[in-house]
């Protein structure tokens, strides 16, 4: 028999094997107790899906041997269109709320802010090589600290983002202190824990946070001053400039916000990057025995990286908040923490670029399905597992130097450690 | 007193459930050093299972519970088996000796699917059955209040323990386990001796698969209530169980699984319900500042 | 400036049951090159890691003298305290440069104090404030002139981990340099090196010791031994059994039957007969 028609016959058998009970026997409740409902069709149409995906898949792999070559090139290739891709990004993101409606500025808006954490993210994965799962955490905090400073004292926006920063910076600071010296995946699981521990806290302590209902009349940001409302009067943006009120202009300063706040990561992750503690950063991710041996203070750096990176979590949380005018515990799930390390990691560790266009690709693919419902969860799923299987080292892999005496030439990503924090 | 020794009782059962799904973390923690996120969407699978096997053989007019438990634990280990084979072979088998975190990002994409897969095919709503084993010992009775050991809570610890033995005896004393065991060691010295280390590492899967849907018929029965989304909250604990116990280690993850068990039961039953789960993990972090391996992990000694 | 750069007293280092370093008393005097020499497992790397803070010694003391009179007990100080105050630096046995960075940003982290003496100067970096340019400057000189000395100025901008071997070891050496240290400690320098690759070591280290930088080293490699040290200890089984100048040790009987000793089982390396009887012998 035909090898890969024999292969196709096994995954279909295996299939069958796995979809019989799940698919084949749907349960449903009942006054009287459960009782199952046969689907033979859902099943057979799942089993054929496999024995056709897998042949097909066999074939055109039979036909084409050199696929990882082919994706070592699309690296290379998006790398050396950076260089023109960077400014043509950075145009398109500023011009796209003339050239795009309501529902391109709200899916902006919303891919800006996981561009924004992911640029937060990586300074703490990609630079300094901590593993953390709980980056939420500080996301939470930020929104909150800027509900709640809102809600009691009456304080605005953009008095309260950088408090909104300097209170996530504490708490990862606070939350680091203790665990960083753990390695490895004993960092990975506590980051988890503290990130469920903060949702738990704001969940329950319903006196503070409001608990499940959230809370709600966060007010909106101003531009100088000048409010974003209806009302027309002069010190709305409208009637200031003499123009008609629209609902579309405080989007798009929201969107300017955003786009504000992500070029600001970006910049102090680059200029970070070039000075003496970024340096430290990687190094501490290449070797830590290392930068001990020379003289460098492994918790402080770390918790600098740690710090900084909450920050960043903790503005876009602030605006977060702003943005909705309404948090609850809901929007601070470990799926979030999951998503903005898989766009870290997607982009390729480290790589600025790299995480912009995971944004792009992931937040913007997940809205493309929006139609499919509750198939759409399923199909993200299966996108993080073929990406990974077929990209591991992300978008943009490699990593540029720092600093050079002649010209900078990119280290091939094989060289460049992950870290083990 | 009464009241304590009904929240040991309660505490032991659950921990029972924690450890039989943190082995699972711990061995293919131990093998391959990744974390395998997607475990506890297997153990969800597996309560789904269960429950779909009971259901049937009770369609099917099978009235004998003993005989419908036994059938179900087979079936339901035996095709929960499957998912880790398939799982390992199709999520994590591309990405071995590849960078740490491809594997990692891999295992939470399982993860979702997983649980959307379970959503989609099964329904959103919660499943409940009816109590298959009701009844108990009444173990003593302090001024109205009466201690309770139900049967539902013997057949749990005693199942456990009994597949926990089957498991102990596997790893510890024939040539599949010394091959994992040497797998776990070094890994290309082991391939190099002649091990079939991918075979290992699928039978690695596949048993931990086996002893999450064990978990899995064990949940459903106590709780008599599953939904797709028990997979996450219970594979968290159960993590946090296994690096409790130190992580790769298999004795370490009972011990664990028995420490959260323990603490969230008594938390619940003195201070608050809601906040067990902050309880568990502050335990978590506490023991790790001052024990960074754990509870039974090994100390490596930095080698420089 | 009679007091010896670096004393180690009554040093013992027990790992559970197993002493690695028993009671173990020596002495480096400023502006040598003292090396300490073993059979395999004889506690070597032990004590240098003891020295540089890697273990806590079970026991004992090592007091550092620096030449403006200070004193460190560095069996108390944190590892990257005895980096940065204590000026000590060292290499590893297994090289651990940053692979993934260039050789010259290998030399910058060397800097990071220099560059950044606390927190807040770092973060002011960020925005071009606190001198960070001017340190930056004055640290790629630095790190320039040291590619000079050991020949890799071509390769500055290589990532570390191409580097052949050799330069490899070298670089190592330039980068725990570059941080200032009154005490450099060099753990196998010379392993895995050609013989023309050891000769130009042995140059390197002695231009350093003549920089005004004292040197601990560790090394099977007894033509490079011999040739530069100014002072050997002797260790076996974790204690002292020779101490003295190249010549006295050579001809020490307990130093030829704890090697002769060890050679037949698993040290092939029976350097000191061969480096008396060789060429090399005539150059001490």
């Amino acid at each position: 028999m035909n090898p890969i028609l024999k292969d196709a016959g096994i995954s279909a058998l295996v299939a069958l094997g796995l979809f019989g009970p799940m698919i084949g026997l749907k349960t449903e409740a009942s006054a009287t107790g459960l009782f199952l409902v046969p689907r033979p069709l859902a099943l057979a149409a799942a089993v054929a899906a496999v024995f056709f995906g897998r042949l097909v898949l066999l074939t055109w792999r039979g036909r084409r041997p050199g696929r990882y070559r082919a994706n070592r090139g699309l690296s290379e290739a998006l790398k050396r269109s950076g260089r023109f891709l960077t400014p043509v990004l950075l145009a398109f993101a500023v011009v796209l709320p003339f050239i795009s409606g309501r529902y391109g500025i709200d899916l902006g808006i919303l891919v800006l802010t996981y561009v924004m954490l992911g640029w937060g993210l990586n300074i703490v994965v990609g630079l300094a090589g901590l593993l953390d799962l709980g980056y939420v955490a500080f996301y939470a905090v930020g929104a909150y600290s800027f509900a709640l400073l809102s809600q009691t004292f009456g304080l605005g926006f953009w008095t309260c983002l950088p408090l909104a920063g300097l209170f996530a910076a504490t708490w990862g600071v606070m939350l680091g202190f203790p665990v960083l010296r753990l390695r490895g995946d004993y960092l990975a699981i506590v980051t988890l824990a503290f990130g469920e521990i903060i949702r738990i806290v704001l969940l329950n302590a319903t006196s503070i946070t409001g608990g499940p209902n959230g809370i709600a009349g966060i007010p909106r940001p101003t531009l100088f001053g000048l409010q974003f409302s209806a009302a027309g009067g002069p010190d709305t943006f409208s009637g200031f400039f003499g123009l008609e009120y629209s609902p579309t202009q405080r989007v798009a300063f929201l969107y300017y916000v955003i786009l504000g706040l992500a070029l600001l990561t970006n910049w102090v992750t680059l200029r970070l990057r070039r000075v003496a503690l970024g340096r430290a950063w990687e190094a501490l991710r290449e070797d830590e025995i290392a930068c001990r041996s020379l003289g460098i203070n492994v918790t402080v750096t770390k918790l600098t990286a740690f710090a900084i990176g909450a920050a960043f979590g903790g503005f876009a949380g602030a605006f977060f908040a702003t943005r909705n005018a309404f948090i609850s515990p809901e929007s601070f799930t470990f799926i979030e923490s999951a998503i903005v390390l898989a766009i870290v990691v997607l982009g390729g560790l480290g790589s600025q670029l790299g995480t912009a266009l995971a944004a792009i690709v992931m937040i913007g693919g997940f809205e493309v399905f929006r139609d499919l419902a509750e198939y759409r969860m399923l199909l993200f799923g299966t996108a993080l597992v073929l990406i990974m299987i077929l990209r591991p080292r992300g978008l943009v892999s490699g990593r540029t130097p720092s600093v050079a005496l002649g010209r900078r030439r990119e280290i091939s990503a094989e060289l460049v450690a992950e870290g083990r924090g | 007193m009464a009241y304590a020794l009904q929240q040991l009782i309660n505490g032991v059962t659950l921990g029972m459930i924690y450890g039989l799904i943190a082995v699972g973390y711990t061995m293919v923690y131990g093998i391959i050093g990744m974390i395998n996120f997607a475990h506890g969407d297997v153990f969800m699978i597996g309560a789904f299972l269960s429950l779909i096997s009971l259901t049937l053989l009770s369609v099917l007019g099978l009235s004998s519970v003993p005989l419908a438990l036994a059938l179900t634990l087979v079936f339901a280990a035996g095709i929960a088996a499957l998912y880790g084979w398939t799982i390992e072979r199709v999520a994590y088998r591309p990405l071995r000796g590849s960078f740490r975190l491809a594997p990692l990002i891999s295992a939470i994409g399982m993860s979702i699917v997983l649980q959307n897969f379970a959503q989609v095919s099964q329904g959103a709503r919660v499943k409940p059955i009816a109590p298959l084993i009701p009844g108990g010992i009444q173990l003593m009775n302090v001024e109205g209040f009466a201690v309770q050991l139900s049967w539902m809570q013997i057949v749990i610890v005693v199942t456990t323990l009994a597949v926990l033995g089957v498991f102990t005896y596997l790893v510890s004393a024939t040539p599949l386990g010394r091959s994992m065991r040497a797998c776990e060691q070094d890994q290309k010295m082991a391939g190099l001796l002649g091990i079939d280390t991918d075979k290992t590492i699928s039978l690695t899967f596949v048993i931990g698969a086996a002893l999450a849907a064990v978990a899995g018929l064990m949940f459903l029965l106590y709780y008599g209530v599953i939904d797709f989304f028990i997979g996450f909250v219970a594979g968290v604990k159960a993590f946090t169980a296994a690096v409790l116990g130190g992580i790769g280690s298999l004795p370490g993850a009972v011990l664990g699984g028995l420490a959260i068990g323990l603490i969230e039961t008594f938390w619940s039953a003195y201070f608050s319900v809601q906040y067990k789960d902050v309880a568990a993990f502050s335990i978590l972090v506490i023991v790790l500042i001052f024990l960074p391996t754990g509870l039974l992990g090994r100390t490596d000694v930095e080698k420089v | 400036m009679d007091s010896p750069l670096l004393q180690v007293t009554d040093l013992t280092m027990r790992f559970g049951g197993l002493t690695a370093v028993n009671a173990l008393s020596f002495e480096a005097r400023r502006g040598e090159i003292t090396s300490v020499i073993g059979p395999n497992g004889a506690g070597k790397t032990t004590v240098f890691n003891c020295i540089t803070g890697f273990y806590r010694p079970t026991s004992g003391g090592i007091a550092l003298t620096h030449p403006d009179g200070a004193v460190f007990q560095l069996q108390t100080l944190p590892g990257h305290r005895i980096a940065r105050r204590a000026r000590v630096a060292r290499t590893f046995q297994n090289i651990r440069l940053f692979a993934g960075m260039t050789v010259l940003e290998n030399l910058l982290v060397a800097q990071h104090n220099a560059l950044m003496p606390n927190v807040a100067s770092g973060l002011l970096a960020v925005f071009g404030l606190g001198g960070h340019g001017a340190a930056e400057v004055i640290a790629i000189d630095r790190a320039r002139g040291w590619l000079d000395r050991i020949n890799l100025l071509p390769r500055a901008d290589d990532p570390a981990g191409a580097l052949p071997y050799g330069d490899q070891r070298r670089l190592e050496i330039a980068r725990a340099m570059c941080t200032a240290p009154v005490l450099l400690c060099l753990d196998e320098p010379a392993a895995g090196l050609n013989p023309r690759e050891s000769d130009a070591l042995a140059e390197l280290l002695k231009t350093i010791q003549a920089d005004g930088c004292s040197v601990l080293l560790i090394e099977h490699d007894m033509g490079v031994v011999m040739r530069i040290s100014d002072h050997i200890v002797v260790l076996d089984h974790g204690q002292r059994i020779s101490d003295g100048d190249p010549a006295h040790v050579r001809a020490d009987p307990n130093v030829i039957a704890a090697y002769l000793g060890e050679g037949d089982e698993d040290d092939p390396d029976v350097p000191l007969a061969a480096a008396s009887d060789g060429p090399l012998a005539a150059a001490s």
